[in-house]
């Protein structure tokens, strides 16, 4: 945070100023002092916020011309598709968003993994990123359900089903989330509800999620703390706002080519076919995001079990910051961290793909171990980690290693090992 | 720069790996692959395969298959088959819709507008069902987007008719299809060579009517697709114009740091 006091010039300026500080607000924006050496990856934070924001519109637009009911959601989605002036646009960008959103918010997640910045003094943000996530989660799923196509259907059949797993009350639980005995038109009308209602929880959270990080400040890929303002930093306006700008261009690029070009191939084909009660698709799957917590989910052959093993795995996350131990932030200079790292994208992505194939067989088993690997790395690596691993030398500050003036020889010898592995 | 290199390969091997899957859902016979004039960046559809595309639903499938999302007013529309007012007037006046009530209370029948939905070949699902040996000819509206494979998947199933192989038996009123899942479907083999009449003088062979037909679902399924191919080349044009404009302001920004973007 810039400690200097600003004052508007204009008088009026200074009179509102006075009595409501958005001046100041604005001030405290464009001065923020963010570390010059941010890479790409920290981009993400405000292609997130652009995901969001298209959401909300796009949705709000949406909820103009869909109908919550049983017998209609599917017409009124077609309606929307062919006679609502861009309707078919609108509705692609939404649906296509979702997937863009979690795309975005994954490698968000996984940046932030890769250079700690969930450690001390950022736990909190971590924490609020982290029940954004959940509330992504939950609010994408309950959208799918609003076309009332048969994945729509089953999928919330399955979901729902879970709370059923939970001792004594679980039945009772899954029939107030039904609003009845089976999903159904007071499920749709509930879903559609809350779907309008959590885009604004979340974006409450993310400006909690932006405060927080103003007070420590970002971290950075070399994940040492710097002085604010400094020959470190820059500030926030205009250098990282047209690097964040030039991000989202080329993030809006493969947006438009999904949206224009292939709008569909993210969703599933069933989908397209109204929700039946009484016809079970084959294969019932949810939304690639969602895949490696259903694979999680299935790989326990107790549903109680099941399902607390899919909760935990979300769980295991917000409780991350006490469980990596190490005090060094960046996997740079962590090199026995940086293989655990990668074996986890990979543990990860594969959950994701057995998440698509029937919980049976070769699948099960790879299943199996990929959850086993999943919460051993939380569990039983990280702290471990910690501890044993001897971390690389860490540089003063942002300058030297970037601009490699520094005079003292022993540092240039670490900076060297340093610019090869960024 | 180099973290962006990583980041696109980072996305284009994830989607792949989901994009497999997708691909991997399919049947034991690799689905026929046309190569359909709708299909690339400028994809358009070929006007007059729609049309006889129409023909074919028109004197072959309607009788079963509903098309309940669409009007009579979308066969005039631009995009479509493009019939002319008049003719897409003509096409609704062959059908009879109930309306009202009327000033009396009444209900009545009356010829079917521009304005009017196709109407339907039965009167509900149960009907349809009882009509039809116990299988649902589903509506066809979106039916393209409704199977994997889209528009390769309804032509092959439509040319996939085939002796059972041996050893397969097939109840009554089941046939054998190489492309359905399971292979087994309920519908006859619902083309034969001249079953319909072109009007501009095409040869209705099975292949011929089976590539018209699926052009003509295509298109009901995504009646906007034309200006979606159309907006979406605009589109990237438009916003790789601005990406350059706006990396070129960043290294002229950044330059007054002197430090690499």
């Amino acid at each position: 945070m810039s400690d200097h006091e600003y004052t508007p010039k204009s008088k009026v300026g200074k009179w509102f100023n006075d009595r409501l500080p958005l001046l100041t607000l604005a001030n405290h924006l464009t001065d923020y002092p963010t570390p010059k050496n941010l890479n790409y990856w920290w981009t993400f934070g405000g292609i997130l916020t652009f995901c969001l924001i298209t959401q909300i519109i796009t949705g709000i637009v949406l909820g103009m011309h869909y109908v919550a009911h049983a017998d209609l959601a599917f017409q009124s989605v077609e309606h929307i598709m062919r006679d609502v002036n861009y309707g078919w646009l609108i509705r692609y960008v939404h649906a296509n968003g979702a997937s863009m959103f979690f795309l975005a918010v994954y490698i968000h997640i996984f940046r932030s993994l890769y250079y700690g910045s969930y450690k001390s003094p950022r736990e909190v943000i971590w924490i609020i990123g982290m029940l954004i996530y959940f509330l992504m989660m939950a609010t994408a799923f309950m959208g799918y359900v609003l076309p009332w196509g048969q994945m729509s259907f089953w999928g919330a059949t399955v979901i729902t089903n879970l709370f059923s797993a939970i001792p004594l009350v679980g039945e009772s639980i899954t029939n107030w989330l039904w609003g009845g005995y089976s999903v159904d038109n007071p499920t749709l009308t509930r879903f559609f509800s809350l779907h309008y209602l959590f885009p604004f929880l979340i974006l409450g959270l993310v400006v909690l999620h932006i405060w927080a990080l103003h007070v420590p400040g970002n971290n950075n890929p070399i994940g040492i703390d710097i002085k604010k303002p400094s020959k470190d930093t820059v500030p926030f306006h205009p250098y990282i706002v047209i690097k964040d700008a030039f991000a989202l261009l080329i993030f809006l690029l493969i947006f438009a080519f999904f949206v224009f070009f292939s709008p569909n191939i993210l969703g599933h084909a069933d989908n397209y076919i109204e929700a039946n009660p009484l016809v079970t698709p084959a294969h019932i799957v949810p939304e690639w995001y969602l895949l490696p917590f259903y694979a999680i989910l299935r790989s326990v052959p107790d549903k109680l079990l099941g399902v607390i093993a899919m909760f935990a795995a979300i769980f295991v996350l917000v409780i991350l910051p006490w469980l990596d131990t190490s005090k060094v932030r960046s996997t740079v200079f962590r090199p026995i961290y940086k293989q655990f790292y990668w074996f986890l994208v990979a543990d990860v992505l594969i959950l994701g793909y057995v998440g698509a194939m029937p919980a049976e067989g070769i699948y099960l088993l790879i299943a199996r171990v990929a959850t086993a690997y999943y919460f051993a790395h939380f569990l039983i690596i990280l702290p471990f980690l910690g501890f044993k691993e001897k971390t690389t030398p860490l540089p003063m500050s942002i300058t030297e290693p970037i601009l490699g003036g520094s005079p003292d020889m022993a540092m240039a010898k670490n900076n060297s090992n340093f610019k090869e592995k960024l | 720069m180099r973290s962006l290199i990583k980041l696109s390969f980072f996305f284009i091997l994830v989607s792949s790996l989901f994009c497999t899957k997708v691909n991997a859902a399919g049947d034991q016979h690799d689905l026929l692959e046309v190569d359909w004039s709708f299909k690339s960046f400028f994809g358009k559809f070929d006007r007059a395969s729609l049309q006889r595309g129409y023909q074919v639903y028109t004197e072959v499938c309607a009788s079963c298959h509903s098309l309940k999302h669409l009007s009579y007013r979308n066969l005039a529309e631009k995009g479509g088959p493009e019939f002319t007012e008049l003719e897409a007037k003509a096409i609704a006046s062959n059908f009879e819709v109930i309306d009202g009530p009327n000033s009396d209370g009444e209900m009545f029948e009356r010829q079917a507008k521009l304005s009017d939905k196709f109407v339907m070949p039965y009167a509900n699902v149960q009907e349809a069902i009882a009509a039809n040996g116990g299988a649902y000819p589903p509506d066809m509206s979106v039916l393209v987007k409704a199977r994997s494979g889209g528009a390769n998947y309804i032509y092959s199933v439509l040319m996939g008719y085939d002796e059972p192989p041996a050893g397969m038996e097939l109840d009554d009123g089941v046939y054998y299809n190489k492309y359905m899942y399971g292979n087994k479907i309920k519908m006859s083999s619902p083309l034969d060579d001249d079953i319909v009449e072109y009007s501009d003088g095409t040869k209705a062979t099975v292949d011929q009517m089976a590539r018209d037909v699926t052009t003509f679902l295509q298109w009901t399924a995504e009646p906007h697709l034309e200006t979606r191919h159309k907006l979406g080349f605009r589109v990237i044009i438009y916003l790789s114009v601005l990406t350059i404009l706006v990396y070129f302001s960043m290294k002229k920004i950044w330059s007054r740091i002197e430090t690499k973007v």
